[in-house]
């Protein structure tokens, strides 16, 4: 937390919760796609399926998969804009159990060359948001650094080659954490990093034996 | 959020120390804290007033809210005012409660505003520093530095307590722009450390205990006016402190009773619409009315 979290963000209203922190979802999720939204089904739970609608959650969600920012004066405009663009959005009201952060929100989401995501997460407060998961699997980041998530086998120095390749090219791991379905199968690794990770440390990574894919997502502002 | 504890009586005992006022404080630690100069970290705070002051503007053309249920108070306020040769509320607290009004409305119609330290509450700062402009004639470098004061004493609540309405209730968004609006009153016009504790404790006592229930779940009713009341909560407690009334209680310890407050507030009461005004039986129509159905 620092001061600028206080005295701040700049956003268009009415609520950081239910508006900035939608926008950042929709952010978040749209870098994980890797590519411009073609179309997208927007599961809406608990407070965001119910009021969502009088906090311009369903406009801040798509003006975030529009990768629009929170501050953007367009925000209350964002359906007629996604037309234009030909995003193909639609909400249905879902249930993910009462354990599920009430304001939270599942895309399916495919993009124009093809490729599709599923991303899970919450608006947890202040414009603040927790990305719960990617493709099924269960895992845990904010999108606050940059980010860099990784499909890979859970074998024995896989998260050693990862780390070890990103320090070798002076990208600095402020966290780290695995996150696995079962010992010995597919595991995924979400790194926060000090610094903006280029195309080339992607692939650099890309390129271990053990790695199945690779995702970045820059920090969200 | 799993926070390290900030002590707003740690920092006032090291800007009395230092023999420094405590707006300099802030600004030094501050800068440290985000590896800046002072003067960049000025500049951010000048941007951030901009789109204060821009906000108060889209506010007081009188836009209708998302949810239809306000909008257009603030340029009422200020008709009244304007016509009037003498008022309750004076210049300066007329001209603040109009600004925070306007601001929250802003907020509602989705205007761009500064989440300070929220959206919901995003009224109260604008208001008392573009009043303390218009009336003080105070230049917006040292409302900058007025801003990083309100930010380090959000900071420090959020540490101790929160700072949303989900966790803590209105006293956590409303109470703490009130806040952290009263210490950066009483920093801009030369209090002591001492004075500007004694101006954030004073206004969370007032505020303590305030629920959050916003009608039909939206940032509307009473949103508006309460950004208002904290307000005139906020001018207040600062020219208390500012004429030397110290609080009892400490003021980190003032913090930390919000937070026990607003842990034994009922989750009705805690921004789920669910208790308070918003189950009465207006807001529950007015609700059916916005979503064409039961929340
Ligand atoms: S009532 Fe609730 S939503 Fe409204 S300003 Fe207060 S804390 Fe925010």
């Amino acid at each position: 937390m620092n001061i600028f979290d206080i005295i701040g963000p700049v956003m268009v209203g009415p609520s950081s919760s239910h508006t900035a922190g939608a926008v950042r979802l929709g952010n978040v999720a749209c870098a994980i796609l890797g590519e411009p939204v073609a179309e997208a089904v927007i599961g809406l739970h608990g407070s965001f399926a119910q009021t969502g609608r009088g906090h311009g959650t369903d406009l801040a969600l798509v003006a975030g998969l529009m990768g629009w920012t929170t501050d953007d004066l367009r925000i209350p405009q964002a359906f007629a804009y996604a037309q234009e663009m030909g995003l193909k959005y639609s909400f249905k009201t879902i249930n993910a159990g009462e354990a599920a952060h009430p304001n939270f929100v599942k895309f399916h989401l495919t993009g124009r060359k093809g490729s599709e995501s599923q991303v899970a997460g919450a608006s947890v407060g202040g414009g603040r948001v927790v990305i719960s998961e990617v493709d099924g699997f269960s895992l845990e980041f904010t999108g606050e650094f940059p980010t860099i998530l990784t499909l890979h086998e859970d074998r024995p120095g896989a998260v050693a080659e990862v780390t070890g390749i990103l320090s070798k090219r002076g990208v600095n791991i402020a966290q780290m954490r695995v996150f696995r379905r079962n010992k010995g199968g597919l595991a995924s690794m979400v790194l926060e990093t000090d610094q903006p990770v280029d195309d080339s440390d992607i692939a650099a990574v890309a390129g271990l034996p053990m790695i199945r894919a690779v995702r970045r997502i820059n920090a969200i502002s | 959020m799993a926070l390290a504890k900030l002590s707003l009586e740690e920092w006032i005992q090291a800007a009395a120390e230092q023999a420094v006022s405590f707006t300099d404080f802030c600004v030094d630690f501050q800068r440290r804290e985000l590896d800046l100069t002072a003067e960049e970290v000025l500049a951010r705070m000048e941007a951030m007033f901009a789109v204060m002051e821009e906000s108060i503007a889209v506010g007081l053309k009188g836009p209708r809210s998302k949810g239809g249920l306000v909008g257009g108070d603030g340029q009422k306020l200020q008709r009244y005012l304007a016509g009037k040769q003498q008022s309750m509320l004076g210049d300066f607290i007329g001209k603040a409660v109009v600004y925070s009004m306007a601001v929250g409305e802003a907020n509602a119609a989705m205007g761009r505003i500064v989440a300070a330290p929220t959206a919901g509450s995003s009224g109260v700062l604008p208001a008392v520093l573009f009043a303390l402009k218009e009336e003080y004639g105070v230049n917006s470098h040292d409302l900058a530095k007025a801003l990083v004061v309100a930010g380090a004493i959000g900071m420090v609540i959020a540490s101790r307590a929160s700072l949303a309405g989900a966790a803590g209730g209105c006293q956590a968004e409303c109470g703490s722009a009130g806040a952290m609006a009263a210490g950066a009153m009483v920093a801009l016009l030369g209090g002591t450390p001492a004075q500007v504790g004694n101006a954030v404790a004073i206004t969370i006592k007032n505020m303590l205990g305030l629920v959050c229930d916003p009608v039909a779940g939206l940032v509307e009713v009473p949103c508006v006016k309460r950004n208002a009341g904290a307000v005139a909560q906020a001018i207040v407690a600062a020219e208390m402190a500012l004429a030397g009334i110290e609080s009892v209680i400490p003021v980190d310890e003032v913090i930390d009773a919000m937070e026990s407050v607003g842990q034994s507030m009922h989750c009705s009461l805690k921004e789920t619409a669910q208790g308070g005004l918003a189950v009465t039986p207006t807001a529950l129509a007015l609700t059916e009315k916005i979503f064409g159905k039961k929340l």
